[in-house]
């Protein structure tokens, strides 16, 4: 009996996170049918696009620039191992646009947009806010999670867009100013080097990415428990649930999108 | 007309409504009253259907609740939440004009913005309130303002869920005229809950008393006093000794 109790736990454990897999699949689905039925609620589109795109754009930069700063550094250390130091410009593009850019900005955006959201729509929950607008004859679907997803579905690839090319000029810098490469050989090795093939991935991870971390949020949110204890536990868990399903969703693209 | 047949509801173990029937005819105000806890909040919510009751059946004027159409059927009612239920990003002005601001009942801006100024001054709140926060009011003021946004769209059915708690008793006097005023001019159905029995006597036609999960009283607010029934009597005059436990 207590023998086999740990992997009774064990057992417990996977049947939960396959009953959230399943709630969370039929929020999503909930979601995509709101997302093309009116009403439309427009303000609160713009109002998401701006916290989740705009306003994330300097920690995204911040995060993207010493990235591929360190990159650089790595790579040139790593490379001088066997004579290849000259590679740093091309790794480091490819290192930032296919992986590192995506996948950094994914889960800083699960810390800084998924808690933000899952904190806000909770609180909303315990206050009857949510049961509030249902009187009001308005969806919380509709005017709650509907644009935010919609926002960070559009806004977070061009994060990492953005993302990327700060790494990269991130690299650059330190390739340039410490590392003694020649600027214009730098840029068009990094240039010749990418291909379209490599971009799309990129902002296709992203847009992955953004539904994924503003959706845990909305998830968690609308089902907090009651009161403050119900608010933080529903916050982490969107945080946790939505930097899991991002690196899930990466290994899934990157074996998708690279396998030929 | 709304009524209840059987309705039960339970959180877990924790059985609130074991079998409530009540009816509030059309154009009346009942007040619901009963200790904290006993399911008053949670009887309200099953008739606007945010809490789906285990059993029964709800029907409001013949129709049966899970059955109608949502959007028709909500923009009927209009609810004043036990804590206010402010939209805290928005101003207090769009709040109260939430409904006119969108949806099937969509006004130009001015237009909405002039009737909630309106309403804020019939719950007793300065113009100036209307730019406001909600994070920036009192608890009574944010009572006032969940009052100013339940009788905004001129609902036919009104929901107060203890109006006048947090007020003064100037305030209350002023709000319990008010509903007083919804249900006589507007020929609104009302159903208030409340603790106070100040407001008991202002405002009801009808008086049910929920206590153990059933309504255990209910008849018109002039037998009140005369009822004989022992939960009640309890209850009106605030006794700790009687058939209600003080512990609960
Ligand atoms: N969403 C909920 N989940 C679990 N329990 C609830 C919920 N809503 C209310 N309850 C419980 O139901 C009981 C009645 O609550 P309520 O209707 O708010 O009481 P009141 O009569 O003071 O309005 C309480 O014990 C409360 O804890
Ligand atoms: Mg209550």
């Amino acid at each position: 009996m207590s023998l086999l109790a740990p992997i009774a736990a064990i057992g417990r454990n996977t049947m939960g996170i396959l009953a959230a897999l399943g709630r969370i699949s039929i929020f999503l689905f909930q979601t995509l049918g709101h997302m093309v039925r009116p009403p439309f609620y427009i303000k609160e589109f713009g109002h998401s696009l701006m916290t989740i795109g705009y306003f994330s754009l300097p920690v995204v930069g911040l995060t993207a620039f010493f990235t591929g700063g360190a990159l650089a550094l790595q790579i040139y250390a790593g490379g001088a191992r066997f004579s290849a130091e000259a590679v740093v410009p091309q790794i480091v593009a490819i290192g930032m646009v296919r992986e590192l850019g995506p996948v950094l900005v994914g889960l800083m955006i699960a810390a800084r947009v998924t808690s933000s959201i899952a904190a806000e729509i909770a609180t909303m929950r315990v206050t009857e806010q949510i049961d509030a607008l249902v009187t009001l004859s308005t969806h919380p679907m509709k005017y709650l999670t509907v644009p935010r997803v919609l926002a960070a579905f559009i806004t977070v690839p061009l994060l990492v867009g953005i993302g990327d090319i700060i790494g990269i000029f991130g690299g650059f810098l330190v390739a340039t100013g410490k590392l003694e490469f020649n600027a214009a050989t730098y840029l068009n090795n990094t240039v010749d080097f990418l291909e379209a093939a490599d971009i799309a991935s990129s902002l296709i991870k992203g847009a992955v990415f953004g539904f994924i971390a503003a959706l845990m949020g909305c998830y968690y949110g609308m089902n907090s428990g009651r009161g403050a204890q119900g608010v933080g536990k529903a916050t982490k868990s969107s945080v946790e649930a939505a930097a899991v399903l991002i690196l899930a969703a990466n290994f899934l693209l990157t074996s998708v999108l690279f396998s030929s | 007309m709304i009524t209840l047949t059987d309705v039960h509801k339970a959180f877990g173990s924790n059985k609130v409504l074991r079998g409530v029937n009540l009816t509030i005819p059309t154009g009346e105000s009942m007040v619901v009253i009963g200790g904290s806890g006993t399911g008053k909040s949670v009887l309200l919510k099953c008739i606007l259907g945010l809490i789906k009751p285990d059993s029964g059946v709800i029907t409001v004027d013949g129709q049966d609740v899970t059955k109608v159409d949502r959007d028709a059927f909500l923009a009927r009612f209009g609810m004043l939440f036990q804590g206010g239920a402010l939209f805290d990003s928005l101003p207090v002005w769009q709040n109260v004009a939430f409904r006119l601001l969108r949806g099937s009942l969509k006004r130009p801006k001015d237009e909405a913005r002039a009737i909630a100024i309106e309403k804020l001054r019939r719950v007793g709140l300065k113009p100036d309130v209307a730019d406001l926060y909600p994070a920036e009011l009192s608890g009574g003021m944010q009572k006032r303002v969940g009052l100013a946004r339940a009788i905004a769209a001129e609902p036919e059915i009104i929901f107060f869920d203890e109006p006048t708690t947090g007020l003064d008793p100037i305030m209350s006097g002023v709000i319990n005229e008010l509903i007083r005023e919804i249900v006589v001019e507007m020929g609104a159905t009302a159903m208030t809950i409340t603790h106070d029995m100040s407001s008991v006597r202002a405002i009801a036609d009808k008086v049910a008393m929920l206590h153990d999960g059933v309504i255990q009283w209910t008849g018109p607010v002039a037998d009140m006093d005369a009822s004989g029934d022992p939960y009640l009597d309890q209850f009106i005059h605030g006794r700790a000794e009687g058939p209600i436990e003080a512990v609960r």
